[in-house]
């Protein structure tokens, strides 16, 4: 399983043409309480760079966009009462939803962790 | 996910300027504290510290301290102040007693909201406190509106903290002032909307029990040059943290209270804006305020649009912008909305064409597509609790 991250602070785990999608720990530091997140259907198709996620928080609405293509499998349910997680475990328990990726190739334009880590410490 | 920062409502209301913004006189002490700062009304302002839902909860439940040094300290002075001011607010400034404090609005020619404002009658002088991102508008206006024989001074060497939440009586009496003069009231004497000068040690403070959370409190106007170690005394008492912009928003949308530029704006009147009140008994009858004629037939009639509270049911808020709607007829919008941290749900004030405003209407709010279902209620959503 590999994890790829966006400069849009969304990470994607990849394991097999399946992706998980959640944002990082630094977006949900950003974002402060989250208290609403609107999740896609599954069956959904997303493109790469489409919001199918709203994150709110107490002060504002924030999109997630998809870091690649494909189609909705499944989506954690669990925010749909505590949606908190996504501030105490951004990056395994809040995940937001998974896909079947129907590009892989995209994958290609996104950062490693050190690359990630290295782009937040410079912002 | 874009910059949050450029999501915050209130960010952005300098958007235009492109000057740096300045520096307040506690921006050090802020940042020591871990705020995260953000540009509101031309100054860096402390956004949260611990966060927005636990600072709210905090100043509900103990006290809160807001440093609000980017508003507009006035003074206003000179043979006939009360007159002059009344020729530019619609309220009973003759008849404000010394020592007490009253809500007002800056009137447009159309009756339209230029400001609302806190005026105090101080004595000698008023103490008027206005919006941080109008105060450079109002100025102008009451420099030009104003007769010569009045003076208006901007106090722009005094910042102003707000101490607010059940505690802020206690904490604030734990710093030993006294009355500056043979007089004046004791701190505990004070009761909401009255004010007085008080000594800090050697350190003159001006104070008034008000606020803006709905909650008891205290406004302490300070010199510049104290308000670090005042601000350091107020969070040395256990039940005093420092609230940041963020849980101010949220405590004042949960006290029902207006917000500048998003609920009361040129194109809002003081009668759809549900600030009836803030026009004087005296001045219904005599008029003679900017839009007087205009504002005074609203009252008579009935306004075509209301300020409403709006329960959200679900968990997702509405903001400001979204439209209201009864049925498949839009009758309105909202002009603030979020998430109650007291509540637990989300609320929204907004402007809903009469006869939609009754408590316990039904109506859907358009949010990126999706109506959600939402409930007229009457304003505050929480209930205010200051010291009368």
């Amino acid at each position: 399983m590999t994890t790829y991250y966006t400069k849009d602070h969304e990470w994607i785990s990849v394991d097999g043409a399946s992706g998980t999608v959640g944002i990082t720990d630094y977006a949900q530091g950003q974002l402060g309480d989250i208290t609403f997140v609107e999740l896609p259907e599954a069956g959904a198709a997303v493109s790469k760079g489409d919001a199918p996620c709203v994150v709110d928080s107490v002060k504002a609405a924030s999109d997630v966009y998809s870091p690649v293509s494909g189609s909705v499998t499944e989506v954690n349910e669990a925010l749909a009462d505590a949606p908190e997680l996504v501030n105490t475990d951004a990056e395994e328990g809040g995940w937001l939803f998974r896909l079947t990726l129907s590009d892989p190739a995209e994958l290609a334009g996104l950062m490693d962790r050190a690359a990630y880590d290295a782009f937040v410490q410079g912002l | 996910m874009p910059d949050p920062e450029e999501n915050w409502p209130e960010a952005n209301d300098n958007a235009e300027d492109e000057r740096e913004p300045d520096a307040l006189p506690l921006d050090a002490w802020h940042r020591g504290r871990g705020a995260r700062m953000v540009e509101f009304a031309g100054y860096w302002m402390p956004l949260q510290y611990e966060g927005i839902i636990a600072e709210h909860l905090w100043t509900r439940a103990h006290a809160g301290l807001f440093d609000v040094s980017h508003m507009g300290q006035l003074t206003v002075s000179g043979e006939g102040a009360a007159a002059a001011l009344e020729g530019l607010l619609p309220g009973d400034i003759a008849g404000l007693a010394p020592g007490r404090t009253r809500y007002s609005l800056l009137l447009a020619e159309d009756g339209g909201i230029l400001d609302d404002l806190m005026v105090t009658n101080r004595g000698d002088h008023f103490y008027l406190v206005v919006n941080g991102a109008t105060k450079w508008d109002d100025i102008a206006h009451l420099r030009e509106h104003l007769p010569d024989a009045i003076t208006l001074n901007y106090l722009d060497e005094h910042g102003l903290l707000a101490l607010q939440g059940p505690e802020a009586a206690q904490a604030l009496a734990s710093l030993g002032l006294q009355p500056a003069f043979e007089g004046t009231p004791a701190l505990a004497d004070l009761t909401f909307l009255q004010a007085a000068p008080f000594y800090w040690g050697e350190v003159p403070l001006g104070v008034s029990r008000s606020g803006y959370t709905g909650e008891d409190g205290f406004e302490i106007s300070v010199r510049a040059s104290d308000l670090v170690a005042l601000a350091d005394a107020l969070c040395a008492h256990p039940e005093v943290r420092p609230i940041g912009l963020g849980a101010r928003d949220s405590l004042r949308l949960e006290a029902g209270l207006p917000l500048y530029g998003h609920d009361l704006s040129p194109e809002t009147d003081p009668v759809s804006a549900g600030l009836g009140f803030a026009i004087g008994k005296r001045r219904r009858v005599e008029g003679g305020f900017p839009g007087s004629d205009t504002v005074l037939n609203l009252l008579a009639g009935r306004a075509t649009t209301v300020r409403v509270g709006l329960a959200l049911e679900g968990r997702q808020a509405a903001r400001e912008g979204a439209k209201v709607y009864a049925g498949e007829q839009e009758v309105g919008g909202v002009t603030s909305g979020g998430f109650s941290p007291s509540l637990n749900h989300p609320i929204a004030m907004a402007y809903v064409a009469a006869g939609h405003t009754a408590p316990g209407t039904a109506l859907t709010i358009d949010v990126r597509g999706k109506r959600l279902p939402a409930k007229v209620v009457p304003l505050p959503f929480v209930p205010h609790r200051y010291h009368r």
